[in-house]
């Protein structure tokens, strides 16, 4: 059967389910939301079935995906270690996730160039995390032998006494490559300009958009919003993450269009050829 | 008290020579400023640490799992439970007292779940069993994404269309800032497309795009930048205030110590390296 088709007909029969349970089995007064998590939910799915089945998606170069192992590479021939920062949010939050996949990445080129890392953590549960991301980029580049449970160490929870602490280690250690990949708030800036200060190679990735023109000033390169997200995809090169982010891509068009769409049936609305008012529909 | 003195005395020293000491930083990373960020990281580990067992930990997780009931009733099952709960007592009798933890009225039995994955992530401390660390691992992962999955839908997709909808009854410079909005979500959008090339009409939109995030980052960034120095104006505030007779003279003080620390240390630091 022809996966578009199998695709369309699954959604109708969920659309179908949700029409005769509603009010039943489905809470009322959600049914836009319902609707719009069903079409995400598919588009994602469809995208990453095409992309497992080896369809070929194309992703345009991101310039700090480069900058990320120019860092390193440069850290190893100046033999300073490598300095990051997973953010000061729990692993409940997207940014930290995606954080410690680029953290993956960053582990297994210092284990292929024998360069040593350094990842000061704020909470007990990314230090878990992180340990293990590390441990296993290291066996997989056939380093065991360079992974220790200290390069993953705990700081405190406390933000700015979490943001003393890097300041510290960068002032003393010196490192050449610092990333700063996760969530991050009003420490950004100490922790950038600290970075600046001592000469080292930045890269920021993060989704807090109140915090990206801290980085965006003080960083080399700062890997924005949605571009953060992304660079796991890059990165690993699973076929899982590409036809996600080829999915969330279709799902902006969708949103797009629908913005498009509501204001042309509110300017119809306005000009009396139509009586239906998109404001009020989206409950504006 | 405390050696004749008041405790806002004291606290007022104590705030004064930590404020300095970690301004110290920025003439170097010296003395001070290494004394004041390792008292900072440990005593904030430390207080975290309690403040989390004792108003997350205690209770929300040992407080529904045996809370103080009518123990009357209580079948063979609620016995041996409670029998988990007198070992504890016996470990630490103020905080887990006899008849069990004021604060809830039946025992809430699915609370059990967090208490094994909690288990499972301290048996990290065991080589052999560290691998069930990954278990709570992957359950916070997993339900972070479930749960957060429909509040970015809504607040990203949803609230954003509502918001990018122009309401033509509004006056004419409303509209034209509604124009503004629609246009840079689109080509903010747009710039964000991963799977497209961004060459021809898509390149041109996408830096268009990349120049209304940049309006929008200069302007985050003034606003930050002004909320910063407002703190910066409480702190000198707090320095100022402390220049009181009635706060033995702490900032000027503090200052002096700091400034002479400072200045020994860095003639002994060039001595040393007339020395190397």
């Amino acid at each position: 059967m022809n996966l578009k088709f199998k695709y369309l007909l699954i959604f109708s029969s969920v659309m179908i389910f949700y029409y005769l349970g509603h009010g039943s089995f489905f809470v009322e007064g959600n049914e836009l939301m319902f609707v719009v998590i069903a079409i995400t939910s598919f588009i994602l799915h469809y995208y990453i079935k095409l992309s497992r089945d080896g369809g070929d998606i194309y992703l345009r170069p991101i310039a700090g995906m480069k900058a990320i192992e120019e860092s390193i590479g440069r850290a190893t021939e100046m033999g300073k270690p490598v300095l990051f920062v997973p953010g000061i949010s729990d692993l409940d939050r997207v940014e930290t996730v995606s954080g410690l996949l680029v953290l993956g990445h960053v582990a297994h080129m210092t284990a292929k160039y024998e360069t040593e890392l350094n990842v000061p953590v704020s909470k007990s549960i990314v230090m878990e995390a992180a340990r293990e991301t590390c441990q296993e980029a290291y066996l997989k580049s056939g380093r065991p032998d360079l992974y220790n449970d200290n390069m993953v160490h705990y700081l405190t929870d406390d933000q700015f006494a979490y943001a003393a602490g890097i300041n510290g280690i960068m002032l003393r250690e010196k490192p050449a490559a610092v990333f700063y990949q996760g969530q991050f708030y009003a420490e950004s800036l100490l922790l950038a300009e600290t970075g600046n200060s001592i000469g080292a190679l930045q890269v920021a990735g993060t989704g807090s958009s109140a915090q990206i023109p801290f980085f965006v000033t003080a960083c080399d390169y700062t890997l924005i919003g949605e571009e953060f997200f992304a660079a796991s995809a890059y990165l690993s090169n699973e076929p899982e993450l590409i036809g996600s982010l080829k999915g969330q891509d279709i799902a902006k068009l969708v949103a797009m269009i629908s913005i498009i769409f509501f204001g042309i049936l509110e300017l119809f609305n306005f000009f009396g050829f139509i009586q239906f008012s998109s404001i009020k529909f989206l409950g504006a | 008290m405390f050696l004749g003195l008041s405790y806002e005395i004291v606290g007022a020293w104590i705030s004064v020579l930590l404020t300095l000491s970690i301004f110290s930083y920025l003439y170097d990373d010296n003395p001070f400023y290494k004394a004041a960020e390792h008292l900072y990281i440990g005593v904030s580990a430390g207080y975290v640490a309690s403040l989390s067992f004792w108003t997350q930990v205690y209770p929300n997780l040992y407080g529904r799992l045996w809370p103080r009931i009518d123990n009357s009733e209580f079948g063979i099952i609620e016995k041996a439970w409670y029998g988990i709960y007198k070992v504890l007592g016996f470990v630490y009798k103020p905080a887990f007292p006899d008849g069990g933890i004021e604060g809830h009225e039946e025992i809430r039995w699915i609370y059990i779940i967090p208490l094994i994955l909690g288990i499972m992530m301290l048996l990290r401390l065991v080589p052999k069993l560290g691998w069930l660390a990954r278990w709570p691992i992957a359950y916070i992962i997993g339900m972070a994404a479930g749960l957060r999955m429909y509040g970015y839908l809504n607040s990203d997709v949803l609230l954003q269309i509502q918001a990018s909808v122009i309401d033509f009854s509004q006056d004419w410079i409303s509209i034209i800032n509604s124009l503004i909005i629609l246009i840079g979500t689109l080509s903010g959008l747009i710039y964000f497309f991963f799977s497209k090339e961004h060459s021809g009409i898509v390149g041109r939109i996408s830096k268009l795009g990349i120049y209304v995030l940049m309006v929008k980052f200069g302007a985050s960034f003034g606003y930050a930048v002004m909320g910063r120095i407002s703190l910066l104006i409480g702190r000198f505030d707090k320095l100022i205030q402390y220049t009181d007779p009635s706060y033995a003279y702490a900032t000027y003080w503090g200052l002096g110590i700091v400034i002479v620390g400072l200045i020994l240390w860095t003639t002994s630091n060039k001595k040393n390296n007339k020395r190397a």
